[in-house]
């Protein structure tokens, strides 16, 4: 969240929304505060692989495996979108 | 197999037998005192298997103490002097509550003063995912509070190629670590053993409050007399929720947080964030994952098939129809049986004893408690199926194929069990949305799903769709009847949508709606827990939702058999006087007297007080009598429509339709027109017709505001719908 500055420079900076089916990347910052809280809780740290597992028949919500561990976690596309990647 | 896992691991082993060892000196506790153990753990970390593990039957359902949530505690025998009592809290992620469930696990922990204050803490873990479950723990420790570590799911661990090193992570975190598998009761003995020792706080502590931050902790922590500074911390986070602050302490802490600036959602990110660092440190010392080549894990594999458009969907609806048919039909058998035991006893007391008190408790107490015990094999065999479903991770999956439609009407993926089930009863339906957490979404919920129709209608809208629509054929297949049936579900089934829609738009929450949750992998259900889930649901229901039930019916009775001054005296000599004239059979003038002294009963004379005001919608004070008396449930009003209509109790529908069609009004012409019949029919629809719904909308919801907004919300849509169908079509 410190980076969030430095991020808003960058035109459109990708987040987990635009990942492909089976993608990984790299989480670099989150950007809704409240949300956050949770998603922090939740595993998704600054610096943590995720990869997009799969999306729910009508689009969404998605599953993420977040870390090396077998974890998946889901959420709406809405809040994925307040995950942002590094590059 | 996973007890030999145990035993032939050798770090395993050898952990347990350090953290006996190291209890040996230690005291017992006092045999006298029962000592308060919590139970605390992320979500599916096993806690409720561990629960169920320790306490078998002995659990009770109660209330937080000023709170609205269920309290689930249960005695457990450690050793054979000593017994706890154990509380099950809510599962959470975080010692930072973001729902009203959560927030008990706050107002207990954070009162040291409270006697509900527990002597110590158990924390699940499970041992698969120890990165994330450690996390709760470490804020646990750093709170000072003495506990145990209960390193569950070891099998799955292995499994994934976990190997943890137990003597050196329970170095780390200071605290005694139990390796374990509470689903198959490895390691219970192990974990009993410990809790009935006397246990210090933990010796490691995961995170100091930033120095910028003392001199207000300084203050809270002397203000409050309070042991530690991480405590005094969650004060300064958390005080508007903390039940337990007065209004003054709470204004203390406020302008202490506005004096020092201090800002709690970056304070908290940095904190999560630091203590994973920290977790990661320790895990790097104490873990080693030994991957195997083909790790996708099956899990994966069932969701592509599960959660696919097509067949992610037809099996969703294949076990659905699993359900229903489970309710209606397997449900019917044993619901004859209690249906006869009741009428069984009924008679035996009819026929032994004799006088008013022996009314009150055959047609008032035991006809309620009847009406009650009756929903029983739904109950049970809709919550096995919740159950089991809840149990092999299946509902997480329902949930996220249906969270985008739902959320369009204000409901969430998880609405979609309770709207089915309410098809057969909406009182386990009700209560089914308990997996619900987001308050807004799970009152919505609530609120709708007794307009989905339920089997108590049926009755009703058979006895009068015969009545009015004539069994045609419709393009050759359908039966015009069956049209006008499934158009009522429909009718219902639109209403419960609509509403939902419509309170979404009116109902504020400061609860922001999250979808944010972990998706379990996939395990067998165990039995003894699907078991435990349906004797506790039943027991609720029949002790909770019964009480009030028996109480409404006696009400009932008493207005149904009593009449003011001797009317009801007079009725009967009034009949049989008539009666003597036409020479009329004993059984028939009977059936007369009964007719007559209900007109002329306080329930008479409410429907002749209530006729005015239901004329509108086409009908009469019998009509209203019917009304009245079905508001205890729907399915009364073919009875109540007989004993009127000067039908015997126990007359077959068909002769009930005749007497409908025979029905004539003032006129001369028949009573039941297309017109009144399709009021009635869309009264029935609505209307809020049954106190099993009612009591059970007060117990989930603790309190008379959304069972009484239901009712009139529910009554108000009836009447006017009513009003409408007979003012177009009269």
């Amino acid at each position: 969240m410190s980076s969030r500055s430095a991020q808003a420079k960058t035109p459109t900076p990708r987040s987990v929304k635009d990942l492909r089916l089976g993608e990984s990347g790299t989480i670099c910052c989150l950007e809704d505060p409240e949300m956050a809280l949770k998603l922090l809780e939740m595993g998704c740290i600054p610096g943590t692989q995720v990869r997009l597992n799969s999306r729910a028949p009508l689009g969404c919500p998605i599953t993420l495996v977040v870390g090396d561990e077998d974890y998946t976690l889901s959420l709406r596309v809405s809040e994925a979108a307040t995950i942002l990647l590094k590059d | 197999m996973a007890r030999a896992t145990l035993i032939s691991d050798p770090t395993g082993a050898a952990a347990s037998a350090l953290t006996l060892e190291a209890l040996r000196d230690v005291p017992p506790r006092s045999h006298r005192e029962l000592t308060r153990i919590a139970l605390i753990g992320n979500p599916n970390s096993g806690k409720s298997s561990l629960f169920n593990q320790l306490t078998g039957l002995n659990q009770k359902v109660g209330n937080f103490p000023g709170v609205t949530v269920d309290r689930k505690t249960g005695i457990s025998q450690l050793t054979s002097q000593h017994r706890a009592e154990i509380i099950d809290l809510p599962g959470t992620y975080s010692l930072y509550p973001k729902s009203l469930d959560e927030k008990v696990i706050t107002d207990l922990l954070y009162d040291k003063v409270s006697d509900q204050y527990p002597d110590f803490v158990v924390i699940t873990v499970d041992a698969s995912n120890l990165r994330r479950n450690l996390l709760l723990f470490t804020q646990l420790a750093d709170l000072g509070l003495p506990a145990v570590l209960a390193l569950n799911m070891m099998d799955v661990a292995e499994q994934h190629g976990v190997q943890i090193d137990i003597m050196a992570l329970q170095q780390e975190l200071g605290v005694p670590i139990i390796p374990m598998n509470a689903r198959k009761g490895v390691g219970i003995a192990a974990l009993k053993i410990v809790m009935s020792r006397q246990l210090g706080a933990p010796t490691v502590s995961f995170f100091e409050p930033s120095e910028d931050l003392l001199p207000m902790i300084r203050q809270i922590r002397y203000y409050f007399n309070l042991h530690n500074d991480y405590l005094a911390l969650h004060y300064a986070h958390q005080f508007r929720q903390i039940s337990f602050l007065t209004a003054d302490d709470k204004a203390y802490i406020a302008e202490l947080v506005e004096k020092y600036d201090f800002k709690p959602t970056p304070r908290q990110a940095q904190e999560t964030i630091d203590r994973y660092a920290r977790i990661n440190d320790i895990l790097l010392n104490t873990v080693t994952v030994v991957r195997t080549e083909k790790n996708e894990p099956y899990s994966n594999k069932l969701d592509k098939v599960l959660t696919h458009k097509v067949w992610g969907y037809m099996i969703f609806f294949g076990i659905l129809f699993l359900m229903f048919q489970a309710v209606f039909a397997w449900a019917s058998y044993p619901m004859e049986l209690i249906d006869e035991g009741v009428t069984w006893i009924n008679q035996l007391v009819q026929t032994n004893f004799d006088g008013p008190l022996v009314n009150l408790l055959t047609e008032g107490v035991l006809a309620g408690l009847g009406g009650v015990l009756i929903f029983i094999p739904q109950i049970a065999l809709l919550f096995a199926f919740i159950a089991v479903l809840e149990e092999t991770g299946y509902m997480a999956r329902v949930t996220f194929m249906m969270d985008r439609i739902m959320r369009k009407f204000g409901l969430n993926g998880k609405s979609i069990v309770p709207l089915i089930s309410g098809v057969a009863c909406a009182v386990p339906a009700i209560m089914s949305a308990r997996t619900i957490e987001n308050w807004k979404d799970r009152i919505i919920t609530i609120f709708v799903t007794p307009l989905m129709s339920c089997s108590a209608r049926i009755p009703v809208y058979t006895v009068l769709i015969a009545l009015v629509v004539p069994p045609q054929k419709v393009l050759g297949i359908f039966n015009l009847q069956g049209i006008a049936l499934m158009g009522l579900y429909l009718l219902g089934f639109f209403a419960a949508i609509f509403s939902a829609w419509l309170l979404k738009l009116i109902l504020r929450t400061q609860n922001k709606s999250y979808f944010i949750m972990e998706f379990p992998v996939y395990r067998w259900p165990r039995w003894k827990n699907v078991g435990i889930t349906i004797v506790e649901k039943v027991k609720a229901f029949v002790f909770q939702a019964g009480k009030v039930i028996v109480a409404i019916s006696v009400i009932l009775w008493v207005l149904a058999s009593y009449g003011p001054g001797n009317a009801l005296e007079q009725a009967e000599t009034r009949v049989r006087a008539t009666a003597a004239q036409q020479q009329l059979s004993a059984e028939e003038t009977d059936i007369r007297i009964a007719s007559e002294k209900l007109e002329n009963s306080y329930a008479g004379l409410f429907g002749r007080t209530l006729e005015p005001a239901i004329r509108p919608l086409g009908f009469d004070w019998k009509i209203g009598i019917a009304l009245i008396t079905s508001f205890a449930a729907r399915e009364v009003f073919v009875g109540t429509i007989s004993t009127i209509y000067s039908v015997g109790q126990d007359a077959d529908m068909r002769t009930v339709q005749q007497k409908l069609a025979a029905e004539k009004d003032e006129n001369g012409q028949p009573f039941f027109t297309p017109a009144r019949a399709f009021s009635l029919l869309v009264f029935y629809v609505f209307a809020m017709q049954c106190m099993s719904t009612l009591a059970v909308v007060y117990r989930e919801t603790k309190g008379w505001k959304w069972p009484l907004l239901q009712l009139f919300y529910m009554t108000g849509l009836a009447y006017v719908s009513s009003l409408l169908v007979y003012q177009l079509f009269k």
